[in-house]
């Protein structure tokens, strides 16, 4: 076991495990989006920036999330340069999100919710420019609706579809602000297992998944 | 949606199968694999992006995501008048998008898109070197420039009037 401090906290850690990890488990609440339990430092895409810490000894903050722990590490959580990178990545994400939450399916089980209000922000993007995409649904995956504007490209919904399966059907496509979750639907086979699994609705943090309801008529 | 498989991209496609099976494998040839797909038919239908997948024995939505990460990779064919509308610095200052919007109304499809017919396509394409000609639009190799929202109905109709031109006098031949 590693012993480090974090918020003035002694606490007990495995090795090779992350600083997000072992905050998380001694019960301090680092904001994150992106990473998922079972990520070892070197595996955690530290693609959302919002687990942003401050570590004595390194020069600016860093992602908890790929930083491994060492025997006498001091971790500061909630400074106040900390919070203001927090603030900025949360809202830079915001920019490109559509807030209806009240017609959203993840509306008070939204990942995005609970840390705008644990930093204490709203949920609006100023001073940045909101940006939306088009179309607002995508519905190219046989099963599954999608909708970018309500995805902040975590990434897990493809990370289990690959973990899970064989033939994944989920994959980053295009680029730049134009990426999306992509679906390639020229294989009906795979897309049989889709309904039974419905690892990738159920890891969305935000509800930018889900399942497509058949209207009839 | 896609637009469905031509007679002649069957044909395409049947040549390429086995230039793509006797191909190396490995997961670095994906890209030179894609081109060569591209090469043959002009664009990658999913017929194409399956062929190389199941070639190199990687997920189908693995090469989706790769081909669409590439401008070059284009997923739909090229119309047989390709409309290109000039977007670089002078004709975007002369109003380049607005000319590009007009084709998108007037040809029903967007940027990146073909036509059912497969006449047009449009795409936007960076300077074509003839910036005091700004806004400039390519259809098919004729450049067309000073562009005016008010000429470019023309344009459709003049390449739509001499396909049945030709089309009839083939008729009569």
């Amino acid at each position: 076991m590693i012993t480090l401090t974090a918020d003035n906290r002694t606490i007990q850690a495995r090795e090779g495990s992350s600083v997000l990890s072992a905050c998380l488990s001694a019960g301090i609440y680092i904001p994150h989006l992106c990473w998922l339990e079972a990520d070892a430092p070197a595996d955690a895409p530290a693609a959302c920036r919002l687990c942003l810490v401050e570590i004595e000894g390194f020069r600016e903050p860093v992602a908890a999330c790929v930083v491994t722990v060492e025997n006498g590490m001091t971790v500061h959580t909630g400074t106040e340069t900390v919070r203001r990178l927090q603030k900025t990545a949360l809202k830079l994400l915001l920019s490109v999100h559509r807030v209806d939450c009240k017609h959203c399916p993840a509306n008070k089980a939204c990942a995005l919710q609970n840390i705008a209000k644990f930093l204490g922000t709203g949920l609006g993007c100023k001073p940045f420019e909101r940006v939306l995409k088009e179309p607002d649904v995508d519905s190219r995956h046989p099963v599954l609706d999608y909708y970018p504007n309500r995805c902040v490209l975590c990434g897990i919904c493809v990370r289990v579809c690959r973990q899970r399966h064989q033939r994944p059907l989920l994959s980053f496509a295009r680029r730049g602000f134009e990426t999306v979750v992509g679906c390639f639907d020229a294989d009906p086979v795979a897309a049989a297992d889709c309904m039974s699994c419905r690892a990738c609705l159920e890891s969305c943090p935000t509800g930018a998944l889900v399942q497509r309801t058949v209207v009839k008529g | 949606m896609p637009l469905p498989l031509t007679a002649e991209d069957r044909l395409h496609l049947k040549t390429l199968q086995p230039q793509i099976a006797a191909s190396p494998k490995g997961r670095g040839q994906l890209i030179p694999l894609l081109q060569m797909a591209q090469k043959a038919l002009g664009y990658l239908p999913d017929e194409a992006l399956s062929l190389v997948a199941d070639h190199l024995a990687v997920t189908r939505s693995e090469v989706y995501g790769v081909a669409s990460f590439y401008n070059q990779f284009r997923f739909n064919p090229p119309g047989k008048n390709p409309v290109k509308v000039c977007m670089g610095t002078a004709c975007h200052v002369r109003g380049g998008e607005i000319i590009l919007e007009n084709f998108e109304r007037k040809l029903e499809i967007r940027e990146g898109e073909t036509t059912e017919d497969r006449e047009f396509s449009i795409e936007r394409v960076a300077c074509v070197g003839c910036c005091a000609l700004a806004p400039v639009a390519l259809v098919g190799e004729t450049l067309h420039g000073h562009m005016a929202p008010s000429k470019v109905e023309g344009l459709v109709l003049r390449v739509r009037l001499e396909k049945e031109k030709a089309e009839r006098e083939a008729a009569h031949s």
